[in-house]
C-alpha cells in the first residue's frame, strides 16, 4: 500500500508540493534558528568563562564566599604545586591562574606627581609564557584599539575609554595603587603597552590587563592567584562533564574545616549563570515548539484545501465502498510520508545554512562597538550545530504534517452515504 | 531629723553641682588628647584573617592642619611617608619614586590595611570643633566609672555623623569610642587602654580599632613614645620632604 501511496504522491504533485514546500521551509528554519540561538547563548556563556568563572573555578573556600570582592588576602597559596595536581587529575583541562584586584590608577604629570587618577578593576593573567592562551582566550590582540600587546615585563593594557578619560596612552607610564595579599600598600608602576576595547561597558570604564607574575610581585603574592580556572578541551561548558569533575576535586581537596581549603565551582553556580545555561538547554525545545504550533496551523490549512480539491475523489471511493477509516488512515500514511520528505530537505538546508553561520559567523562588531550591555557579547555571532540539530526538524516536520492532515480529515467522516451520489450527479 | 533632710539635700545638691556638663568633660577630653604639636613613635599591629603584621612609623604633627609620617618598617614599607597639608594628602613611595596624592573615595580606603582609613588618619580637629555633646549617662569600664557621651556633629565635612564615647570621669580621657554613619550604623569601635601620663597629660598609649564592615581582629595602635610641644622643622611639611 504505501508503494501505491508513494505512487498518487509522486504522480498528483498537487497532492504533495505544497505541503512538502511548507514542511521543508518550515524544518529548515527550526534547525536553522536553533543552532543560531543555540550559538548565541553558548558565544555568551562561554565568553564569560573565558574571561571570569572558566567551565569549573578553583578557589580557596573564604574567597568563594566573598568572590564579587576580589578578595586577595583569602587567594590560593602554593599555586604551581596546586595546578600541577590538577593538571594530573584532570588531564582534559587546560587550568589557568588568575589574579582580579582592584586599586587605583594614577597617572603623573612630568614632575611625577599626580594629574589624574580614577579606580581600576584588573585582571592578571598569563601573557608571556610561551604556549599561554590566554591573549588569545580574552581576544586582547583583536580588542586593541591604540598601541601593542604587551610584550616585556611592567607593560599593560588600559581599556580605550578609561585611558582616554584619564589622558594617558601607549608608552606612558601610570602608577597602580592597590592592597597586598597581607593587607599591605601596594604601589607599583607600570607602562601602557596599549589599550583595548572590550564592548562591555563595566570593562570598558576601568579596566587593567597586567601579566600574572607583575600583578603577583605587585600585590606581593608569591606562587598565589586568587582563582584557577578550569577550561574543558572540548571549549564548550556541559553540566554532565563539570559534575563529575567537581565530585572528583570535593573528594581529593574540599576541606570543611580549613576556610582556606580549594574548592571548585562549576560555571553554572556562579554570577548567576544558571539561568543562561538553562535556556540554552531549554531554548531547543521552545523553538521545536513554536514551530510545530505555527506548521501544524499551516498544514491543517493546506490539508483542508487540499480536502477540498480532493472532495470528489473521496466521494468516489466512499461510494465505491472504501471504509471512511482507510481513507483516513491513507491520508496520514500519505502525511507522515510528505513529512519524512520534507523533514529531511528542511533539515539539510537547515543545517548547510547553520554550518556557515558556524563556520564564517557574524561579524556583529560594528553593533557592539558602543553596546551598553551588561553581559559579555562576543564580536562575530556563530551558529553551534549540535546532535539533536540532526533530528530535532523531525519532530515539527512529521508532527505538524499528520497534525494538520488529522484535523483537515475529520471531514471525511462528516460525509453521508447517502447523499454521495447527489453531489457526484451535479 | 530635719537636719539630717537638711544636710542629705545639700550633700546631693553638691554632687550634683559638681558633676560637669558635656561641654565641660568634651573640653577636658580635647586638652588631654590635642596639643600644639606632637610627636609620636608608634607600632600599628594588623590583626587579619590570615595573619597579623607590624608596621611601625614616625608621625610629626602640628596642630590640626599639617602632619608628616615616614613609615619605618617592615621592609616592604620603609620609607613610604605621608604628608598632610589642611585637607589634602599625599603618599610618597620609594619603589616607584612617586609623590600620589590621596583623594576623593580612596580617602575613606583602609591604611597600610589596617581599619583606619587615610580619612581618619587626616582628621585631627578637636571634639569641640565639630561635634555637640549630650550626657547620656554612666557606666564602668574595666573598673572605671565613665561618662557616656552622645556626639552630634555639627560641621557636615566629617566622616563619622555621630559617636558615643566613654570618658575616664577621673581622668578625662575615652575608654572606649563608637562611630556611626548618617543612618546609624555602627561603622567603627575603639577601644583605649594603658593611659598614661605624658607631660601632666592622660594619654592612652594603645588604642584597639576595629572596621565593623571588616573581617578580622582589628588594629592595635601601639604609641612607643610621644612627645608634645617640640620643635618641629618647617621644612619636613613639604612635598620636597617625601622625596629626602
Amino acid at each position: 500500500m504505501i508503494k501505491f501511496l508513494l505512487k498518487g504522491l509522486f504522480r498528483d504533485k498537487s497532492r504533495s508540493l505544497l505541503p512538502l514546500i511548507v514542511v521543508a521551509i518550515g524544518v529548515m528554519l527550526a534547525v536553522f534558528m536553533r543552532g543560531y540561538i543555540n550559538g548565541i547563548m553558548v558565544d555568551m556563556i562561554e565568553q564569560t568563562a573565558r574571561f571570569n568563572t572558566g567551565h569549573v573555578k578553583v578557589m580557596t573556600k573564604a574567597y568563594s564566599d566573598n568572590m564579587s570582592q576580589a578578595p586577595n588576602d583569602l587567594a590560593l597559596t602554593n599555586v604551581s604545586e596546586l595546578k600541577k595536581n590538577l593538571r594530573n587529575d584532570f588531564p582534559d583541562i587546560e587550568w589557568v591562574s588568575r589574579i582580579k584586584f582592584g586599586g587605583l590608577i594614577d597617572v603623573p604629570d612630568e614632575n611625577g606627581e599626580t594629574k589624574s587618577q580614577g579606580p581600576a578593576m584588573g585582571i592578571g593573567l598569563d601573557l608571556f609564557s610561551p604556549g599561554s592562551d590566554e591573549a588569545r582566550r580574552l581576544n586582547l590582540e583583536r580588542s586593541l584599539v591604540r598601541g601593542s600587546m604587551p610584550d616585556s615585563e611592567g607593560e599593560v593594557l588600559l581599556s580605550e575609554d578609561f585611558s582616554r578619560k584619564l589622558d594617558t596612552g601607549p608608552a606612558k607610564d601610570v602608577t597602580l595603587i592597590g592592597s597586598t595579599m597581607n593587607g599591605g600598600m601596594a604601589i607599583f608602576n607600570f607602562r601602557v603597552a596599549g589599550t583595548v576595547r572590550f564592548g562591555n561597558t563595566g570593562m570598558d570604564r576601568g579596566t587593567v590587563i597586567a601579566d600574572l607574575q607583575d600583578v603577583q610581585h605587585a600585590l606581593n603574592m608569591d606562587d598565589a592567584a586568587g582563582e584557577i580556572l578550569g577550561l574543558f578541551d572540548s571549549g564548550y561548558y556541559e553540566d554532565e562533564t563539570a559534575a563529575p569533575v567537581v565530585r572528583k576535586f570535593e573528594d581529593k581537596y574540599t576541606d570543611e574545616n580549613d576556610e582556606y581549603a580549594p574548592v571548585m565551582l562549576r560555571l553554572r553556580d556562579q554570577e548567576g549563570l544558571s539561568i543562561y545555561v538553562d535556556m540554552s538547554k531549554s531554548m531547543g525545545f521552545i523553538i521545536t515548539f513554536i514551530f510545530i504550533v505555527a506548521m501544524s496551523l499551516v498544514l491543517w490549512n493546506a490539508g483542508l484545501l487540499g480536502g477540498l480539491r480532493r472532495y470528489g475523489e473521496i466521494g468516489i471511493r466512499l461510494a465505491i465502498g472504501e471504509e471512511k477509516g482507510h481513507i483516513y488512515k491513507t491520508m496520514i500514511y500519505e502525511s507522515v510520508m510528505i513529512g519524512f520528505a520534507g523533514t529531511i530537505i528542511g533539515t539539510a538546508f537547515g543545517l548547510g545554512l547553520s554550518w556557515l553561520m558556524q563556520t564564517y559567523g557574524l561579524d556583529i562588531s560594528e553593533f557592539t562597538k558602543n553596546a551598553t550591555t551588561g553581559v559579555m557579547m562576543p564580536d562575530v555571532v556563530r551558529a553551534r550545530i549540535t546532535p539533536p540539530d540532526f533530528y530535532i526538524g523531525f519532530i515539527p516536520g512529521v508532527l505538524s504534517t499528520v497534525t494538520g492532515t488529522m484535523l483537515a480529515g475529520i471531514g471525511i467522516y462528516k460525509r453521508k452515504t447517502a447523499q454521495l451520489f447527489k453531489e457526484l450527479e451535479t | 531629723m530635719k537636719k539630717v533632710i537638711v544636710i542629705l539635700l545639700s550633700v546631693f545638691s553638691v554632687a550634683a553641682y559638681a558633676q560637669p556638663t558635656a561641654d565641660e568633660i568634651i573640653n577636658r577630653v580635647d586638652k588631654n588628647m590635642s596639643a600644639e604639636n606632637q610627636v609620636v613613635e608608634s607600632q600599628m599591629t594588623i590583626h587579619g584573617r590570615r595573619a597579623s603584621r607590624t608596621i611601625t612609623s614616625v608621625s610629626y604633627t602640628v596642630g590640626d592642619k599639617k602632619s608628616f609620617t615616614e613609615y619605618l618598617s617592615p621592609p616592604r614599607e620603609e620609607g613610604t611617608k605621608m604628608l598632610k597639608l589642611e585637607d589634602q594628602l599625599w603618599i610618597y613611595s620609594p619603589t616607584t619614586d612617586r609623590i600620589i596624592q590621596i583623594s576623593g573615595h580612596m580617602l575613606r580606603q583602609s591604611v597600610m590595611g589596617s581599619d583606619l582609613s587615610y580619612e581618619d588618619m587626616m582628621d585631627d580637629r578637636k571634639l569641640t570643633d565639630v561635634y555637640s555633646a549630650e550626657l547620656t549617662g554612666n557606666e564602668e569600664i574595666d573598673g572605671r566609672q565613665t561618662w557616656v557621651l552622645e556626639l552630634e556633629a555639627t560641621v557636615p565635612d566629617i566622616a563619622y555623623a555621630s559617636r558615643k564615647i566613654w570618658i575616664d570621669r577621673e581622668r578625662y580621657v575615652p575608654l572606649k569610642e563608637e562611630l556611626f554613619a548618617k543612618s546609624g550604623q555602627l561603622l567603627k569601635r575603639s577601644i583605649m587602654s594603658d593611659i598614661t601620663r605624658v607631660d601632666g597629660r592622660w594619654y592612652p598609649m594603645v588604642i584597639v580599632y576595629k572596621d565593623m564592615m571588616k573581617q578580622g581582629e582589628g588594629t592595635e595602635f601601639k604609641i612607643t613614645d610621644i612627645k608634645f610641644n617640640q620643635d618641629i622643622p618647617e621644612y619636613i611639611f613639604s612635598k620636597a620632604a617625601l622625596k629626602q
